[in-house]
C-alpha cells in the first residue's frame, strides 16, 4: 500500500511573521520548520505503516523552494520512507488551490493508495488544501479525522465535528486530514536523522508534471485585495476598590457581563 | 571558513532542544528538590539514540560527530545540567574507554549495551585523597590466581550507584614500572561483583538529579581480562578520555549559560520597576550584552574544539582552552542572571537559583580551572 503524506515549510512558529507590503506575501526569509500539523498526518501514516507491515510506503510530497529539503529530511528521519519534492520557480505565488492541483498532479504520477494531510498550515491557516487535493484526485476526501483505520481496502474514520464526531467509511484510495487529537508524534530518532540522508528526495519540476492549467501567481484563482494588522490591544480596564470582595464582585460582573461565566 | 552546521547537526540539535524544551524543562525543578534521578527520561533518550550519539552504528551508535555531541549537550544543559551530565558522563567517560581501549569482546560485551543506553557505566578515577594529584590514587588491583583483586576507594562517580548502572570502570594500581613508580591500569568492574559496594548518593549542592556515590572495594575479585586494553597504560588512557570529556563539559556549561541567560533575558523584559521593563535600563542591557559576547565566545571555542577532533587533528590545546574558559564564562553569566532577577533569583521558583547551584562544578569536576592552567601551560611546552 502506498500511503502519501503532504507536507509544508512554514516559518517557526514562535518568530513573530511580517508581510511584505509590496507583494502582499508573507517574508519567508527567516528560520523555516516542518508545519507542526504535518507532523501528525506522518506520525499516522507511520503508525499505519506499522500496522499493516513492510508492504506499505510511506512517501512525503511537498512543494516547496530547495532549501526546503531541511524539512523534508525531518519527515524521513521521523521514519517516512521517500519523498517527491517539487521545487519549481512557477509555482511561486500559486494560492491554496493552485498548490493542490500542482500537489495532486506529482500524487497523481507517483501512485497512492491513501493521502494524509494536516488539517492545516500554521502561515496561511486556511485549511482548504486537502479538500481540495481529493477533488483535484477525484477520490472520497475525510477531514478532520480524529482516529483512523485501514481494514482491507476500506478505510474507517472519525471525524471531529462541533458537537461531536462522525463515524464514517470509504474505500481507498482517499484523501484524510488528521487532527491533533489523533496522535502525538515521534521525535525523529538519532539513527533516523542519520540514516535520512540514505533515502531518497527526488526532485520535480512543472514540466514533469505537464499540468492543464496554469499554477503559480499568474494561475492564482484568488487576488489578495487588502492587508490589515491586527488592531492592537488597548489598554486593560483598572478599577480602584478598597476591599477584596468588592474586587472580586467587580470581576464576577466583568465575566458575567461578557457571558464568558 | 564555513560556520554552517550540515544538515543532521542541524537535526541533532533541533532534536536535542526540542526533547529538552517539552520533556526535560517541565521536570527540572522538581527532580533538583527531591535529588531524583530521572529513569524514564533516561530510557527515552536511550530510544532517540542520545546514549550512544558518537559511537559507531556497528557498536549500537548513533554514529554522529563530536560537533553534534557538544550541541546536543549544549541543548540539555540548557534546561538542566543534572540530565547533560548524566549523559556527558556516560557517553564521554563510562562508554569512550570501551571504544578507545577495549578489545572487540569488550566493546560487544559492554559498548554495545552502553551505546543503545539499556545500562549506565561509570568512571572511576577521583578517590578521597586523590583528586587533582590522579597520580596520587591509592587503589590496588593485585593478580591472583589468574583474578584481580582490587582493594580502595573511589569518590564522586557519576552514574555508579543507579538501578541500570552495570559497573565502573576504575583505575587502579597494578604494580611499579622498572623505574620504581606506580604503574597505573584500567579495570572493568561489574555492578555484581562480589567485595564492591556503593554509598548512597551524595547529598549535593547542584547536578542534584545527577547520580554520584562513592565506591568502595574491599577484596573485590574480577576476572583478568576485565583488564582494559594493556596493563600499565592507566595513566595515557585516563588522559585520553579526559581530553574528550573536556569538550563535553566545556558544552555542558556553554548549554547551563544559555540557558541562564535566556532566563534573565525574558525577566528583564517582564520585570518592572520605576515605571518600566527593567530591560531597559542601561545597567540591565549592559549585563544582558556581556553575557552574550561571553557565550557566543565559549560556544565558538567548543564548536573548535569539537572540529579539531572530527577532522582528526590535536584538539588537546582547544579542548582544555574551551574547558577553562567556558566554565569560568558560566559563572560570571549564572552570577548576573540571579542579580538581574534580583531577589527572586534568590528562590528555588525561579530556575536561575538552580542554574547558579548547577554551575559551580563546571570549574572543579573533570580538571578544576588551576588544573586546567596547569594543563594548558604543559600544552604550551612550559
Amino acid at each position: 500500500m502506498k500511503i502519501v503524506v503532504t507536507v509544508k515549510l512554514v516559518p517557526d512558529t514562535t518568530a513573530d511573521k511580517r508581510i511584505d507590503p509590496a507583494t502582499k506575501r508573507l517574508v519567508r526569509t527567516g528560520e523555516t520548520v516542518l508545519n507542526p500539523f504535518d507532523e501528525y498526518a506522518i506520525e499516522a501514516a507511520l503508525q499505519l505503516k506499522e500496522k499493516l507491515g513492510a508492504e506499505t510506503t510511506v512517501t512525503v510530497v511537498t512543494m516547496a523552494p530547495e532549501r526546503g529539503k531541511e524539512v523534508v529530511r525531518k519527515a524521513l528521519a521521523m521514519g517516512a520512507d521517500d519523498a517527491l519534492m517539487l521545487s519549481d520557480p512557477g509555482c511561486e505565488g500559486s494560492d491554496v488551490m493552485g498548490t493542490a492541483y500542482a500537489l495532486a498532479g506529482a500524487i497523481a504520477k507517483n501512485g497512492f493508495d491513501l493521502v494524509v494531510c494536516g488539517t492545516q498550515s500554521t502561515d496561511a491557516i486556511t485549511g482548504e488544501l486537502p479538500g481540495a487535493l481529493a477533488e483535484f484526485l477525484g477520490v472520497p476526501g475525510l477531514t478532520y479525522v480524529r482516529k483512523l483505520e485501514i481494514d482491507g481496502t476500506t478505510l474507517r474514520a472519525e471525524r471531529e465535528t462541533d458537537s461531536g464526531f462522525l463515524k464514517v467509511t470509504t474505500g481507498l484510495p482517499a484523501v484524510v486530514s488528521v487532527t491533533k487529537s489523533i496522535n502525538e508524534p515521534r521525535y525523529p530518532s538519532l539513527k533516523g536523522i542519520m540514516g535520512a540522508k540514505k533515502k531518497t528526495i527526488a526532485p520535480l519540476t512543472l514540466a514533469e508534471l505537464a499540468l492543464e492549467h496554469p499554477i503559480g501567481s499568474g494561475g492564482a484563482k484568488t487576488e489578495l485585495v487588502a492587508l490589515t494588522d491586527p488592531p492592537a490591544r488597548g489598554k486593560g480596564k483598572v478599577v480602584e476598590v478598597s476591599s477584596g470582595a468588592e474586587g472580586a464582585k467587580v470581576i464576577m460582573d466583568f465575566l458575567h457581563a461578557k457571558k464568558l461565566i | 571558513m564555513d560556520f554552517e552546521l550540515s544538515d543532521e547537526q542541524r537535526a541533532i540539535q533541533s532534536l536535542c532542544r526540542d526533547f529538552a524544551q517539552s520533556e526535560v524543562r517541565p521536570r527540572a525543578e522538581a527532580m533538583d528538590a527531591a535529588a531524583e534521578f530521572p529513569y524514564d527520561l533516561v530510557k527515552k533518550m536511550a530510544d532517540l539514540g542520545l546514549m550512544g550519539l558518537p559511537f559507531p552504528e556497528e557498536y549500537g551508535g548513533a554514529g554522529a560527530d563530536t560537533v553534534s555531541y557538544a550541541l546536543a549537550i549544549c541543548e540539555l544543559a540548557r534546561v538542566d545540567a543534572s540530565t547533560a551530565i548524566t549523559v556527558a558522563a556516560h557517553v564521554s567517560l563510562g562508554s569512550t574507554p570501551f571504544f578507545l581501549f577495549g578489545t572487540e569482546e569488550q566493546k560487544r560485551k559492554y559498548l554495545v549495551p552502553c551505546a543503545r543506553g539499556e545500562m549506565l557505566w561509570g568512571f572511576g578515577l577521583t578517590e578521597p585523597q586523590a583528586g587533582s594529584d590522579a597520580g596520587g590514587a591509592r587503589t590496588r588491583a593485585e593478580l591472583r590466581d589468574g583474578s584481580w583483586v582490587i582493594n580502595g576507594t573511589k569518590a564522586f562517580i557519576t552514574n555508579s550507584g543507579t538501578e541500570i548502572t552495570g559497573g565502573t570502570t576504575i583505575t587502579a594500581i597494578t604494580g611499579t614500572d622498572e623505574r620504581g613508580r606506580p604503574e597505573l591500569s584500567n579495570i572493568i568492574v561489574p555492578q555484581d561483583t562480589p567485595g564492591f559496594t556503593r554509598s548512597k548518593q551524595y547529598n549535593k549542592m547542584g547536578w542534584r538529579a545527577s547520580d554520584t556515590r562513592e565506591l568502595a572495594f574491599q577484596d573485590a575479585v574480577v576476572p583478568v581480562e576485565n583488564l582494559l586494553g594493556e596493563r600499565g597504560k592507566g595513566l595515557h588512557q585516563f588522559l585520553k578520555i579526559l581530553d574528550g570529556g573536556r569538550i563535553s563539559v566545556a558544552a555542558l556549561s556553554v548549554g547551563l549559560a544559555m540557558g541562564a541567560y535566556d532566563e534573565a533575558l525574558k525577566y528583564a523584559k517582564e520585570r518592572h520597576q520605576f515605571g518600566r521593563a527593567i530591560s531597559k535600563f542601561q545597567a540591565i542591557q549592559f549585563k544582558l550584552a556581556d553575557m552574550l559576547c561571553e557565550i557566543e565566545h565559549a560556544k565558538l571555542m567548543v564548536l573548535k574544539a569539537a572540529w579539531e577532533k572530527d577532522t582528526g587533528r590535536d584538539f588537546a590545546m582547544s579542548a582544555s582552552l574551551a574547558k577553562l574558559y567556558s566554565g569560568e564564562v558560566s559563572g560570571r553569566v549564572v552570577n548576573d542572571a540571579v542579580q538581574i532577577h534580583g531577589g527572586y533569583g534568590f528562590m528555588d521558583e525561579y530556575p536561575v537559583s538552580r542554574m547558579y547551584r548547577d554551575q559551580k562544578i563546571n570549574e572543579i569536576g573533570e580538571g578544576t580551572n588551576e588544573i586546567q592552567r596547569l594543563v594548558i601551560a604543559r600544552l604550551m611546552g612550559l
